[in-house]
């Protein structure tokens, strides 16, 4: 039987995996599409200690690496519910089923949409959630980008290089982003602010985006932006429906946990971005990563006893 | 087999005229998710012998890029017997990839 299964190879659960072999016990790393997590959209970090600049994808494959090199193995299986059995814990999967002694959650976090009816028709025909990935696809055209955080201002800033026009459509009239960040957006003469508005609709011709409608907060008036590209950084959604049995969720889906990992569920953990926390940067996910991989190989060594 | 590179010279003799389902892979060098998709497709093209597995690097192949209206990537596209049939939006699981040429 494996000592600890981890479901998510972002950051946090590969971290996890790595604490875990360390201290002696097997893990096997449960991914749904590829490791690596939402880092690998990052294209420069240069806020991880003692790394000065590295790219996400670079990051990503080097602790996939560093996982595997110590003896963690890594399954591609959709970890579908848990079934707790006190003692022994059975995931179950796409493909099968795998029993454990500990799991640790760390399912991370998805680019939530602006849900708006024709949007994932629109997914690579205008609307992305990747302005690095994206952006060159709309050199010398009029986009916009849709929230209020860091993303949504670097992605603003990023695209003003490109675009003829950049609108940065914000249902507030102030920003959760750096100020910093923000000045350096005034100054670029192509972006127009488009403030205390919600994007209400999303216009189509031949089956591609041409213009959203946005809705003032305030005073409901209408307006629609020809855009050929909207780029949605309104922040990220946790997808933990699945392990409801097993940990409690709190308002917008995250696992309720602490900066100690524990889910209330004994043998049970939680690590990353999936969890109830007020930062959610690389440096804590990995942070959580060593902690909830030590909690659970201290809950099997009370186990044994 | 690893993945055929695909270009606008060659584009109707490895894709539009493959004898099976094609998968072509529209990427980037710059493109953190297309670099970890890669290893997926390049796995594909190694093991599965019911599909032929393209890929086509963005920066070389802007014409083909816009041609098939590409506008996001990592992009999938599948053609079967010159007809695009199916395609896809970001990173996904080698099990998904294989089920849009199904």
């Amino acid at each position: 039987m494996t000592d600890i299964i981890i479901v998510g190879a972002g950051p946090a659960g590969l971290t996890a995996a790595i604490y875990a072999q360390r201290a002696g016990r097997k893990a096997v790393v449960f991914e749904a599409s590829v490791y690596g997590g939402q880092i690998v959209n990052t294209p420069e970090i240069e806020n991880y200690p003692a790394i000065k600049k590295i790219s996400g994808y670079e990051f990503a494959q080097t602790l996939y690496e560093q996982a595997k090199d110590l003896g963690a193995e890594i399954k591609m299986e959709r970890v579908v519910g848990i079934k707790d059995g006190g003692s022994v814990k059975t995931v179950v999967t796409d493909k099968g089923e795998y029993e454990c002694r500990a799991v640790i959650l760390a399912t991370g976090a998805k680019n939530r949409p602006l849900g708006l009816e024709n949007e994932k028709a629109l997914i690579g025909k205008g609307v992305s959630y990747c302005a690095t990935c994206d952006g060159m696809f709309f050199r010398g055209k009029t986009v916009a980008v849709a929230g209020g955080g860091n993303t949504a201002v670097e992605d603003a800033f990023f695209l003003s290089n490109y675009c003829e026009k950049v609108y940065l459509i914000h249902r507030r009239d102030e920003f959760r982003a750096h100020e910093r960040e923000v000045e350096k957006l005034r100054a670029k003469e192509n972006v127009e602010f488009v403030l205390n508005k919600n994007v209400t609709a999303l216009r189509e011709d031949g089956g591609r985006l041409c213009a959203v409608e946005v809705t003032d907060k305030n005073t409901n008036e209408k307006q629609e932006l020809s855009v050929a590209g909207l780029f949605v950084a309104i922040g990220q959604s946790p997808d933990n429906t699945a392990f409801e049995n097993v940990a409690s969720l709190a308002d917008g889906g995250y696992i309720k946990a602490g900066e100690d990992c524990l889910t209330g569920t004994d043998g049970i953990f939680t690590a990353g971005d999936c969890r109830t926390k007020a930062v959610r940067q690389l440096t804590t996910a990995a942070s959580d990563g060593a902690a909830a991989a030590l909690a659970a190989s201290g809950y099997i060594d009370s186990m044994d006893i | 087999m690893a993945a055929v590179v695909v270009t606008s010279a060659n584009f109707e003799a490895e894709v539009l005229k493959a004898d099976k389902p094609v998968i072509v892979d529209f990427w980037a060098s710059w493109c953190g998710p297309c670099k970890m998709l890669s290893p997926v497709i390049e796995d594909i093209a190694d093991t599965e012998d019911s599909v032929k597995v393209a890929s086509v690097n963005v920066d070389d192949e802007m014409g083909l890029a816009s041609q098939y209206g590409i506008s996001s990537i990592p992009t999938l596209l599948v053609f079967k017997g010159g007809q695009l049939v199916n395609q896809s939006v970001g990173v996904i699981g080698r099990d998904e990839i294989l089920a849009l040429a199904k």
